[in-house]
């Protein structure tokens, strides 16, 4: 039964991750995600140190108004005093999560995180903080309820907002004619990025989320020209890669957001070398004769 | 107080360690950002902390021991390994930079992650202390570390000073450099082997996440307060330096207090500062300078709308009223009135009950705008063939820039002309 709660929880931060990061990387914004997932750290502590729990609710609304907060200081570096965009985001993540860990210390016995947990979170724990009603009903563990409910307000998100999303990536330029406000659904793609994050935060911690939310899009983006089937596609690399690095965690008996992590990274080498398309083992064969032509 | 001149007496051989190791990796990281920054190519220092940890891990599989040097040379090969595979992935497929380097870093880390937890849990006693790696362990610095720190640091600064001409052609102008016969390739291999060399030692003091603010950090506050390489170099090693000092002295104060964050802590404020408060590149002096023209602005129009109007009636002398001011051009009434105000103050402008009239000093600055603007639609019309009612929007800006030596060329190009493209006198 763990292992069903765990591979379900790893399957559904798959499943957020994989589909904001195809947005993320086709705007060119991945080490955005990375900064974000960094960032959001002393919302979580701060929310933490407020409400005195781990409700969720709270850390949710905390790390969501960062996550906001730290686009808009790397927009504000970049737009306002010219600061180079990379070094913008490098400059705002890394002072955030300082900021993060230093009260993380000061407050070190009231706030029950850790310094590992924040980098690579625990997966194995989910089933262990039981969700138990009033009434003495065990409705499974917490975590997965809290990831759960944010996969269905994410999946809604990229319905509803499928066309603009898909616009504003693409074609700015021709969304702002027709009417799509860019800047409004850039701050709501990021905040779904941060709410992913934070939500991810317990189960996989900071840097593995970036795992999930550049490798299987990067993969599936080898893999496939049209944009719906990258989606799909790399949601099924995601939860590929969370019952493998399962399964690899428990053979070497490591941490299982590590080898998940690992096995997306697994996954990226295989389409790069044997994509059908665009392997680089694969491509010259194809490719050669066309150029030949020309 | 009495705190503070404990500190600096050094007395304390811990205090020595921790504040001279924090000086030399901060320093030293520092001016090797100063080059990953100019490349733009900041993150990928991000990356390189991040694929130590695997590296590290594994020499510590294989040689089953902890001597840093060991985990030292482990943690480069993979350094170095994640460097190479990010311009790899680049340039063998359509993958953007910033997803190869965010791929790089999390994938690399979790399988650090991964081997770190395996170690962790076969119950290898001799592995207490590699997660030093992860946070840092600036706090607890010892005289070999120190020895490590300042070779590297001095072998980071020698090779910044051998080879700085190099190195600044290469961040500047690649393809020059590669015309010249620079061996270019060489010159990158050289710059990631040193990032590599400063991640790797600093990643000790600070930990996997904040290395990147080591390189970054200073090298962008230093950028906002000069435009000289040299000077760049020596500010944000300067920067660096600094905020490693005062990084150990606040966890010298109040030893909870991890080191490694209050150093990047210390040098993001410097940074912030830096990027709102530098003169000519700052924010702030770009809000001023951009006021300041503003103001010259709406001052040089009062007085040419005061010219216009006196030129039309060939009478300089008469008080004109707001109200006939701001027919004639829409300006803001208050706007007016505190230009208005201002030209008066400065001898431009006399007021009388009736209105406003031009002084003497005015009329000559007032009648060179308006030469100005006649000069340059006339330049327009003449050189570039515009249409003589498609020039006065242009005109309406350059009035403003136009110096006293590009007037001297105009009324040379134009061979001193009389009349503009609408049949005004140029005056």
């Amino acid at each position: 039964m763990n292992a069903f709660w765990i591979i379900l929880t790893g399957s559904l931060v798959a499943t957020c991750c994989s589909l904001l990061g195809c947005y993320l990387i086709l705007r060119r914004m991945a080490m955005v995600g990375d900064a974000i997932s960094h960032a959001v750290l002393p919302g979580i502590v701060i929310a933490f140190l407020l409400t005195g729990s781990r409700d969720s609710v709270p850390m949710l609304i905390g790390a969501g108004l960062l996550g906001v907060l730290t686009t808009f200081l790397i927009e504000f570096f970049h737009r306002y005093a010219r600061v180079q965009s990379d070094a913008a985001i490098g400059v705002t993540f890394t002072w955030l999560f300082a900021i993060g860990i230093i009260l993380i210390s000061v407050f070190a016995g009231q706030v029950d995180l850790d310094q590992d947990c924040v980098l690579y979170g625990e997966i194995a724990y989910v089933p262990l903080d039981l969700w138990i009603t009033e009434g003495g009903l065990s409705m499974g563990p917490r975590t997965v309820w809290t990831i759960g409910a944010v996969t269905i307000l994410i999946l809604l998100f990229i319905i509803i907002g499928y066309k603009e999303l898909f616009l504003t990536a693409f074609d700015p330029g021709y969304a702002a004619a027709i009417g799509v406000s860019t800047s409004l659904w850039y701050y709501l793609l990021m905040t779904a990025v941060s709410l992913t994050t934070v939500a991810s935060f317990e189960s996989v911690g900071a840097i593995l989320v970036v795992a999930l939310l550049v490798a299987p899009p990067a993969t599936a983006y080898l893999l496939t020209d049209n944009f719906k089937t990258m989606l799909v596609l790399s949601v099924i690399l995601g939860i590929v890669a969370a019952f493998a690095g399962y399964y690899l965690a428990v053979w070497i008996d490591g941490s299982i957001a590590g080898a998940i992590a690992t096995v997306t990274g697994f996954e990226f080498i295989l389409a790069f070398l044997f994509s059908p398309s665009r392997g680089i083992l694969i491509s010259k064969k194809l490719v050669e004769p066309v150029q030949q032509q020309v | 107080m009495k705190e503070f001149f404990e500190f600096l007496s050094f007395a304390d051989a811990n205090v020595r360690y921790v504040t001279l190791g924090s000086m030399l990796l901060a320093g030293s990281s520092a001016v090797v950002g100063c080059f990953t920054l100019l490349r733009k190519r900041a993150l990928v220092g991000d990356a390189v902390a991040h694929a130590v940890l695997p590296g590290v891990c594994l020499a510590f599989i294989l040689s089953g021991t902890k001597n840093p040097f060991i985990l030292l040379i482990g943690a480069f090969i993979t350094g170095w390994i994640s460097l190479v595979a990010i311009d790899f992935i680049t340039s063998r497929s359509r993958i953007k930079e910033d997803t190869a380097i965010g791929l790089v870093l999390s994938v690399f880390f979790g399988i650090g992650i991964l081997l770190l937890t395996a170690i962790q849990h076969s119950g290898n006693a001799a592995q207490s202390g590699l997660d030093k790696f992860l946070f840092g362990k600036a706090a607890s610095l010892v005289g070999e570390d120190l020895i490590a720190f300042s070779i590297v640091a001095v072998l980071l600064l020698a090779a910044t000073l051998i080879f700085y001409k190099e190195l600044k052609l290469l961040c500047f102008d690649e393809t020059y450099a590669k015309t010249i016969g620079f061996p270019v390739r060489g010159l990158e291999l050289l710059l990631t082997t040193l990032t590599v060399l400063a991640v790797v030692v600093g990643i000790q003091a600070v930990g996997v996440v904040l290395m990147a603010a080591m390189l970054i950090t200073p090298a962008a506050a230093a950028r906002f307060w000069t435009d000289r390489l040299g000077v760049m170099l020596v500010l944000a090693a300067l920067m660096g330096a600094f905020s490693g000092v005062a990084g150990a002295y606040v966890s010298y104060t109040a030893p909870a207090m991890p080191t490694g964050p209050w150093i990047v802590l210390i040098i993001s404020m410097i940074a912030i500062l830096s990027f709102a408060l530098a003169p000519g590149k700052g924010w702030i002096a770009r809000i001023i300078r951009r006021q300041r023209n503003k103001k010259l602005i709406l001052e040089e129009n009062l007085l040419k709308l005061l010219y216009q109007l006196g030129e039309a009636k060939q009478d300089f002398s008469t008080n004109r009223p707001l109200q006939e001011l701001l027919q004639k051009r829409a300006i803001p009434a208050k706007e007016a009135k505190y230009g208005l105000g201002k030209l008066k103050a400065q001898g431009y402008l006399e007021k009388t009950k009736n209105g406003w009239a031009l002084t003497h000093e005015g009329i000559t600055r007032g009648r060179r705008v308006v030469r100005l603007h006649r000069l340059w639609e006339l330049y327009l019309t003449q050189y570039l063939h515009l249409a003589s009612d498609h020039v006065h929007e242009d005109a309406e800006t350059i009035e403003h820039i136009i110096t006293p030596e590009l007037e001297q060329r105009l009324l040379e190009e134009l061979n001193y002309p009389a009349l503009d493209p609408h049949s005004a006198q140029i005056p």
